[in-house]
């Protein structure tokens, strides 16, 4: 048994996004699943699986609907459906639509995922503290995961992750003038795609100079929240060939973690779960690293890229470091195009969910003045950072 | 804020109150157990029992925090994740304490401290030698 192009996208939509929109979150996801409906050349009465992260939860802003909202909303005619928080990453709701679809539980599947942190943290309802809920303060009392981090004043995934970062720089010889491409290299993206928020030009000396947030991660290495959604249709691979696009299909998907499911306690302080589902991804394919024509690999903070492209095996480990240095191979015109969009850093945190929207775009060659240049044919799309990582292989042919 | 004790985990949240850093041991096998478990997870045995560790452990990681997420007099902040002596893979995230920011390094030796938050102790870690050990706060 396999996945391996039993499953296609066949439509993408994205809503408004943008820095305190202000308005209602479900509005903003049913723009993006109407758009990634007409997308495909489908209609609603043809979609019967429906599919998203993390579903309805809180706190406030970082879940905009969750399925029953988008159900009811366009009422559906499912067959399959599925929601919630614990998957591989953002993106492990799309590898389960591409298996229902495979074993012909659905035809069409809509995913999605939707945010509003920026009206949210406008609002006051929210400070930017740990994901996943339960640091509510008011006085609760931490439990699961915030039991063994809050405590010590770890609110952020900002902090866990520069624990990560600086084990990282320890080990390899890591610098910040290094990380800082991750950075850089998405403004300049950035400055090329009319959705990004944050398009003007960042130097490697603006890099070096802005305030830290927990060391070595300065405020350029945190992604900047929004409100925006982001949707899919994926499709049963035999029936893409029907619909208005080209079938982008899913060549393979990377979903494994074998340490353990921890912030702190994963066994490899550099590596984080991506290890495992970067790995993943090469086992049920012929395609390899060398043949990935544009990367777009999550970058909550910059240090989760860096280590993707480890995990994903475009340098060795420890290496992340000399090959971005310099931003000439990850940019547009190199040998490895990287979040291209401008990533989350600068073009906003759509969660994962971004993208493997701009890998489509991209594949789909549509992304105007910061198109991959040379008809790009094969594309990786990954989210997730610490226990939280999966992955995608896209081929346009 | 404070973490939810309950009776699976008061041994290690109540420990430092008679200046013990305990986790939960497998019999059969001597697995130190973290964060606490019903089974051993090396050989799934149900004969668990609390025990104490020396307290030592090194520094793995580190970072200081400088983001006022919550407001606090003494950004920035030393967070680690350090290792317990008694077994490889036996971790928590911490805070250092007593500890000049210069001086914080990782394989750096430390050893556990306690602080009382209304029925909890927070295990801290401070450097393990004398020489290196400040006055501050945290
Ligand atoms: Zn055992």
């Amino acid at each position: 048994m396999s996945l391996r192009r039993k499953a296609a996208i066949t439509g993408i939509g994205q809503s408004e996004v943008g820095r305190r929109l202000m308005r209602d979150p479900l509005d903003l996801t049913l723009d993006a699943c109407l758009a990634a409906i007409e997308d495909a050349g489908l209609t609603r009465e043809q979609i019967d699986g429906l599919s998203t992260y993390p579903g309805a939860m809180g706190p406030a802003g970082f879940s905009g609907a969750g399925i029953s909202d988008v159900h009811d909303a366009l009422r559906l005619p499912l067959r399959w459906f599925n929601g919630g928080p614990e998957h591989p990453g953002q993106l492990g709701s799309v590898v389960e639509a591409c298996m229902a679809v495979a074993c012909g539980m659905a035809n069409h599947v809509l995913c999605f995922r939707s945010v509003w942190e920026a009206t949210a943290q406008g609002k006051g309802r929210r400070q930017g503290l740990g994901v996943g809920g339960g640091a509510g303060g008011g006085g609760a009392r931490m439990t699961g995961m915030m039991e063994y981090t809050i405590p010590f004043r770890a609110y952020s995934a900002a902090n866990w992750i520069a624990l990560y970062a600086q084990r990282h720089f320890h080990e390899f010889g890591t610098t910040r003038e290094q990380l800082a491409w991750i950075a850089l290299n998405a403004r300049r993206n950035a400055a090329l795609n009319p959705k990004a928020i944050y398009r003007e030009p960042m130097t490697l000396e603006d890099y070096l100079a802005v305030r830290m947030i927990s060391t070595p991660l300065c405020l350029y290495d945190c992604d900047v929240p929004v409100d925006g959604a982001t949707a899919f249709i994926v499709s049963r691979a035999e029936l893409g060939g029907d619909l208005r696009r080209t079938p982008l299909f899913v060549e393979s998907v990377g979903t494994a973690l074998k340490g353990r499911p921890s912030w702190d306690q994963f066994d490899d302080l550099t590596t984080m779960a991506l290890r495992d589902a970067g790995r993943a991804l090469w086992e049920d394919t012929q395609l390899t690293p060398a043949d990935v024509d544009v990367a777009e690999l999550y970058d909550g903070f910059s240090f989760i890229t860096l280590a993707w492209l480890e995990a994903l095996g475009f340098c060795g480990r420890g290496e992340g470091g000399s090959f971005i240095e310099g931003g000439e191979r990850i940019g547009l015109a190199g040998e490895l195009p990287l979040n291209t969009h401008g990533g989350q850093l600068s073009a906003g945190r759509l969660h994962g969910y971004g993208f493997l929207h701009e890998a489509c775009v991209q594949l789909w060659n549509e992304a105007g003045e910061r198109q991959v240049p040379g008809d790009p044919q094969v594309a990786v799309a990954a989210a997730g950072g610490g226990p939280l990582a999966g992955c995608l292989l896209l081929t346009a042919t | 804020m404070l973490p939810r004790v309950t009776d699976a985990n008061s041994h290690f949240w109540r420990g430092g109150e008679h200046g013990r850093l305990q986790f939960l041991r497998c019999t059969p096998c001597g697995t130190w157990i973290h964060p606490t478990s019903p089974r051993c997870p090396a050989c799934l045995s149900k004969e668990l029992s609390v025990e104490a560790v020396s307290g030592r452990a090194s520094v793995l990681t580190y970072t200081f925090n400088h983001q006022p997420w919550v407001p606090s007099p003494d950004h920035p902040y030393p967070i680690a994740i350090v290792e317990i002596e008694e077994q490889e893979g036996l971790r928590l995230m911490t805070n250092l304490v007593h500890v000049a920011g210069e001086d914080v390094a990782i394989g750096m030796a430390v050893q556990v401290v306690f602080e009382q938050h209304e029925d909890v102790w927070f295990p801290l870690f401070e450097p393990a030698d004398p020489k290196l050990r400040r006055g501050v706060g945290r």
